[in-house]
Formats: C-alpha cells, structure tokens, sequence
C-alpha cells in the first residue's frame, strides 16, 4: 500500500493520475486504426532515438572547422561503440523523413487535415519545416566535402532576394565564405535551438490531437455516438489497446530499422553521400552535388526553374511555396467527405499522380541536370502544384459514395 | 473610494508598458543578431593576396584563394582574346551590365589586362566552383555531360549546367543569372596580381 499512498501523495500536488488517465487509460482512439497509424508513434520512437545518440555524439564531436572531420572519424574508429551511436544517428536521420512522408501521406489518404483538425495539421507542418533545417544543419556538422558544399548552395539561396541578399548571406555564414563561424552556429541551432523547439512543437501537436482526438480510416467522427458510459462506441482506450498494438508496430519498424545500421548504414551513397567521406574542400566542387534523398523532391524544384528577369529568386520561390502550400491545404480540400474511401476517382486519380509526382522530382533531384531530368522535373513541379492549386475545383466535383454512421 | 475601473487610463498604461517592453526587446536583440556578422578576426582574414602570374602559360589557369573564395587568373591565348567578342549573340549578358565587376572592367575581355582573365571561381547560380574547358576545339565531356561540338572554350559549372565563355560570361536560358564576378584587383607590374585591392600600392 506504500504505493498508492505515494500516488495518492503526488496527485495532491502534481496531477500525476489526472495526466494519465486523460492522456493515455481514458483517450478513447477510434477501434479501427490500419497499418498507416503507426507512424506517428514511430516518428517519437525515432525522436527520442535522434535526441538520445545526438547527446552522445556531442561528447565525443568537435565544432571547428579544423577538428569537425576528424572528430566524426575518431567516433568510427576509436570511441568504442561510437560507430554504432553515429549510425543510429545518421540512419535515424533519414528514417526520420520515411515516416514522416507516410504520416502526412496517411493524412492526405484519410483526410486527417480537415476541420476540426487544421491547426493540428498545421503544427505537423512547422515539425516539418523545423526538421528539414535540423536536418540540413546535421549533414553539415561532419565537415565532409558534401557538407560543405552542401552548405554553400543551400545558404546562397537567400542570397537570390533581392536588396539584401548578399548582406543577410554574410550574416548567416559569418564570414566571407562557409566558415568556423557557420559550423559553430549550426552546431548550436542543431544541438540546442531547434531540437528544443521541436519536443516544444511535437507536444502541441500531440495536445491539440488529444483535444480534437484522432480521425481514422473511414474519416467519420467516433465522438457523435457515444454509449451510456459517455465514452464514444467506437473508441477503445489507448492504453492498454494502442500501446500494446504500438510496442508491435515500433518492434517491426526497429528490425528494420536494425537492419539498415548494421548492414547497410550508407543505404548505397543514399543515406551517407561518398563525397562526405572527404574532408571539407572550399577549392573543389564535388563532381555532382545532390543533397541527402529527403530534399531532392524540393532540390528538383529549385533546378527547374530557370533564372528570369536577371535573377534567379523564381527557383526558391518556388521551392519554398512547395512547402508553404501544405499549410493551406484544409482550405483547399472541399470534398464532403474526408477518407478516400468515399471519394470518387478524381481524387484517387490526383492523389495518384501526385505521389508519382514526388517520387519523380526525388528521382530528379538526385540525377545530374541533363538529358530527360530537367523537362521531368518541370513537368512533376508542375503537378505537384495542380495537385494543391486545383484542388478547390476537382473536390468539390467529385462524386462521392455514402459515409456509414460507425466505423468499419 | 472610487470602485469604477477607468478602462481607457488602463487600457493607456497597458499599452505603454507594452510599447516600451517591445521596444526594449527589440534594443535587447540587438547584441544577439549583430553578433551574427562577420567577426573582427573574419574581417582582418578578408586582406588582399598578391599572385605572381608569370609562370602561367597561355591556355593555363591558377586558382588562389581570396577571403576563403577561389579566384580563377587565366592566361588567355592571342586568338581566344581575339575572339572572344564573336559569340555576343549567344550570351545572356555580354556587356556585363548586369553584373558585378569593378567600373574599370569594360567590354568582352572583362579584364585589366587582356591577356590575364581574374574572376571569383564562384557560380552565380548557387555557388559553386565551375571547372574550366578552355579548348574550342575539343569534345568536352565534363560531370556527365557533353559540352557539344560549337563549344567556344570557357568554364562549366558541374553543379547545376551552367556554361560561360572565356571572359566568364554566362550563355543564354542557363540557371545562373549573372557573369561570374571580377573581383577588385590590380597589377603590380607585368604580371604581378594583387586581388583584392583596386590600386597597386605606389612604390617608394
């Protein structure tokens, strides 16, 4: 009885039980969850996986441009089991945005953007924004020739705006070049601003998805019927139904997962790019720059575009409306329903070429800009942006098929 | 004693506190972004550097590094420099009104000297470094990509496709939008560089 007497000693002055029981022993989640649900869990899996080999890699790294390069190599070769920590780190890296797609994809295919839900969808956005710089600053800390140069196209974009561009490049770098500077500040933003703005954002997100609660696959909402008990009667507990349903799904993302660090940590040059097995060389160009897979749907982007009236701001303009029209999709969408389930074709069809369309400008994105590339890579912006931009015509449009009172 | 609230002299102060509480954030900022700028250190490292072109052969280039930037100094042969205003047609900017060079780089040689080409190595697209391919009669095949048959010698850029001419001007419907840039510089003598300067110091 020591125990509850200790609950029972907490709960008068932390809402210990309270908390618990809200959030996870009475969170009504609705019973028919599919296998597209796991990701969200799995992208804190993989958080709390980033955060926790990041801390390690701290100790052993140095931020000097001097030191960066050979600290990373002493972490492979001499900190004893620091070739595992880094992998775990740079795999989780990339693991990050494989579930993060297929979480926004999953919301895409269900509707889980829509009404009540836009301000949720609209913290995933930010979470996915702040990922993308932690994500780019991270590739850069190894000072790798990739990195560097890396670095040096990715900040010369904000060299494009006009008036202040140069001027506000300078200041980004530091320097007159990437230099120390720029390696220590994105040291800094990479271990401690942003990954301190993420959990901030990730817990919003979370609070705004257990005050709303969760959509599901037939995209109907479970809190319209609810039984004598006042609990929805197609909601189930979260605990113990989705954490013990959860623990499966993160076990067989973690075999994979395993798989990929112990023996393919580089993924073929996808995961971890051969010019990065280089030291860091202002002087020479890598042959080819590609960034890491996860930007180069939007790197595909930025090289369609050709420069036009004497700059060439169009292509991060461009790139960057990419990213900002997702925060305006659950006014776009006008559709009655919201899982595709009971949509008509046209926007199964959309969302099909949509999909084709991403992975093609991925494709492009990692290709040198010749032969058929460049004209793919227009035609895929091109699409990817009718998806968004038409879609409060083809929504609207679309036949529909009678959603059910319960879930299925 | 008054219990009615005055809500306009509250709503005053309020608004004051609030005014003078940004305007002391933003005073309060300011340290914090200026400390963002290119240090003292970074700005003494920025001095010009001194080359000694002589050694160069025609048809050969140097690559020295000013302010962390590389700097191409070609040595042009007599029948590039001849050529070099025949292509106009083709380029993008060939007056290079658009770009950004000193007031005493003028016309198709972009140079001081004609017969020495200086200019940043540095893409104006994104930044990165071109490679040169100075030869018009050779079939280039550079990161993948063949220069083709009429190529007129110049630098191409393996980032993003980008081709220049001899005098670093960029051909037309190419990402980068600019002539690479001539950055301030000065001989010292026949074939002395100083980049980096826009006067050769007089000597004593």
């Amino acid at each position: 009885m020591a125990a509850v007497r200790l609950i029972d000693w907490i709960d008068a002055r932390f809402p210990l039980t309270k908390l618990w029981k809200e959030q996870v022993a009475e969170y009504y989640a609705p019973k028919n969850f599919n296998f597209w649900y796991y990701f969200g869990v799995i992208s804190l899996v993989v958080l709390v996986n980033q955060l926790v080999t990041g801390i390690f890699l701290t100790m052993s790294y140095k931020p000097s441009s001097a030191e960066a390069f050979a600290s990373v190599e002493y972490i492979m070769r001499d900190v004893d089991w620091g070739w595992l920590i880094r992998y775990m780190h740079s795999t989780g890296a990339s693991a990050f945005f494989i579930v993060i797609y297929l979480h926004m994809f999953r919301a895409l295919l269900y509707g889980s953007h829509r009404k009540p839900r836009e301000l949720l969808w609209i913290f995933g956005c930010v979470i996915f924004l702040l990922l993308m710089a932690e994500a780019f600053m991270g590739y850069v800390l190894p000072w790798g020739n990739m990195s560097y140069w890396g670095a040096q196209v990715i900040v010369s974009l904000f060299g494009s705006i006009p008036v202040i561009g140069q001027s506000l490049v300078e200041w980004i770098r530091g320097d007159y070049y990437i230099a120390d500077a720029t390696l220590n500040r994105f040291f800094a933003l990479h271990v401690a601003a942003l990954p301190l703005a993420l959990v901030f954002l990730v817990i919003a997100h979370l609070m705004a998805l257990h005050e709303v609660g969760s959509n599901n696959p037939d995209g109907i909402e479970i809190k319209k019927l609810k039984g004598a008990d006042g609990h929805p009667l197609d909601g189930i507990p979260f605990h113990p139904y989705y954490t013990v349903k959860d623990t499966m799904g993160i076990a067989a993302f973690l075999l994979v997962f395993s798989g990929v660090i112990f023996f393919a940590p580089g993924f073929g040059g996808l995961f971890l790019e051969s010019p990065n097995f280089e030291p860091a060389n202002p002087l020479q160009t890598p042959p080819h720059i590609a960034p890491v897979w996860y930007f180069t749907p939007f790197y595909a982007m930025l090289r369609a575009v050709p420069s036009f009236a004497g700059t060439q701001v169009w292509g991060v303009l461009v790139m960057g409306a990419a990213i900002v029209v997702l925060f305006f999709l659950p006014w776009l969408d006008r559709s009655p329903v919201r899982s595709i389930r009971y949509r008509g074709p046209i926007y199964k069809i959309a969302l099909a070429i949509f999909s084709l369309s991403f992975i093609a400008l991925g494709v492009c994105g990692l290709k040198p800009p010749s032969g058929i590339y460049p004209q793919l890579a227009r035609v895929a912006t091109i699409l990817y942006f009718a998806f968004f931009l038409l879609m409060p015509w083809y929504s609207r449009i679309d036949s529909v098929k009678p959603v059910p009172e319960r879930v299925t | 004693m008054n219990d009615e609230v005055d809500h306009s002299r509250r709503r005053l102060l309020t608004a004051a506190t609030v005014g003078t509480g940004v305007v002391g954030v933003a005073f309060a900022a300011v340290p914090f972004l200026a400390s963002w700028n290119p240090s003292a250190r970074a700005k003494a490292l920025g001095a010009p550097v001194q080359v000694d072109a002589s050694k160069l052969e025609a048809g050969q280039m140097l690559k020295v590094v000013w302010r962390g930037q590389p700097v191409f100094v070609v040595r042009r042969t007599k029948s590039i420099v001849e050529h070099l205003g025949d292509h106009d047609a083709m380029l993008a900017d060939p007056s290079s009104d658009d770009s950004l060079q000193p007031d005493y780089i003028k016309g198709a040689a972009r140079a001081r000297n004609p017969e020495y080409w200086v200019g940043l190595a540095v893409c104006t697209h994104l930044g990165c470094s071109p490679l040169g391919a100075f030869d018009p009669n050779q079939a280039y095949q550079l990161a993948g990509t063949d220069l083709g048959q009429n190529w007129p010698g110049g630098f191409y850029c393996p980032c993003h496709g980008s081709k220049y001419d001899m005098s670093g001007r960029v051909f037309k419907s190419m990402p980068a939008p600019k002539n690479l840039t001539v950055p301030p510089y000065a001989f010292d003598g026949d074939a002395i560089i100083l980049i980096g300067v826009d006067d050769a110091p007089k000597k004593a």
